[in-house]
């Protein structure tokens, strides 16, 4: 029997290795975004999984609207990233750093 | 019950290749395989929201993230010339504190998780099924009533995002000629053509004779 534990142990699990991935591939900014989509999809598992277990639709819709506002970061993130290489010829973290932040 | 032991397999097949895949988006060398591990992942993931009977929102899933944002990440990762191994330059140094930060989150989150478990949760009937629609009505009821303005925000963010995408990368080229259409349609006659208003005169033949060589034979 599926119960309510299965699903967030896995949203959990999903969770930390995007946290890993984080850490790891700190100098691609591509995989990095990947990450944050890994991130959105185990926060939306947990939504979706205690949407199904309370019986309340509020979960449900708002995973439609993370999906939503992800879809858009994702374009956006993605854009600012081309137009990164464009500018510097590279997408390497280390190597930005005209800002001196 | 063995519908439930059938689902309950489906359940660790599926998130095993979940976790599996995931694991291969973050170690694995070539950014295309990467993008495609991660195509896979959300598919499974997609397939596990099946079984909690979310339909919609799996076969949303599918249809945004497989079918648009992960053919975005596809381009981008192709048009964009990366140098693979200078990527990879931090990847040892980084990895035991990457897996320490990693494994102690999880051991927190499933020490929180394991309090609550000890009292089995099972998950109930599907909701939808409850109210005497699919889910997909279920849905859409909450989402044109209850939830109208977060619904058209959403839509305002997506334009926001298109828009802001498109003024971020379009790039106006000097040598290009382009057609300007509202100074075509704004364009006057008269500022092209003058009409010139002049008096018959009559020249002698042998002008007249070099102005028609050019031109028309006069009948």
């Amino acid at each position: 029997m599926i119960s309510l534990a299965h699903y967030i142990v896995l949203g959990a699990v999903l969770f930390c290795i995007a946290v890993a991935g984080l850490f790891i591939n700190r100098k691609n900014v591509i995989v990095l975004l990947m990450s944050i989509e890994l991130m959105l999809l185990a926060v939306n598992m947990n939504f979706v999984a205690f949407s199904r277990f309370l019986g309340d639709v509020s979960g449900q819709v708002f995973v439609f609207f993370i999906l939503t506002v992800a879809a858009a970061e994702a374009a956006i993130g993605l854009a600012i990233l081309v137009l990164l290489f464009r500018n510097r010829s590279t997408i390497n973290i280390a190597d930005i750093d005209s800002m001196k932040g | 019950m063995t519908s439930e032991l059938l689902q309950l397999i489906c359940f660790y097949a599926f998130s095993f290749v979940t976790v599996a895949a995931a694991l291969s988006v973050i170690t694995l060398k070539n950014t295309v395989h990467a993008v495609l591990a991660l195509v896979l992942t959300f598919f499974s993931s997609a397939c596990l929201w099946m079984l909690l009977d979310a339909e919609f929102l799996a076969l949303a899933l599918i249809v945004v993230y497989v079918g648009a944002v992960m053919v975005l990440f596809l381009f981008v990762v192709m048009m964009l010339d990366i140098d693979q191994e200078r990527m990879r330059e931090g990847f040892v140094k980084f990895l035991p504190v990457g897996l320490v930060v990693a494994m102690v989150m999880l051991a927190e989150m499933l020490g929180l998780i394991g309090v609550r478990a000890m009292h089995a949760q099972v998950l109930g009937a599907d909701p939808a099924a409850l109210a005497g629609v699919s889910n997909t009505a279920w849905l859409g009821l909450a989402l044109y009533t209850k939830f109208l303005l977060p619904f058209e925000i959403a839509a305002l963010i997506l334009t926001v995002g298109v828009v802001a995408a498109v003024a971020l990368t379009l790039r106006q080229r000097g040598d290009a000629r382009y057609e300007s259409a509202s100074q075509q349609v704004k364009i006057d006659p008269r500022d092209r053509i003058r009409v010139v208003k002049m008096a018959a005169v009559r020249n002698d033949e042998s002008n007249a004779v070099d102005d028609n060589a050019s031109q028309e034979p006069r009948p």
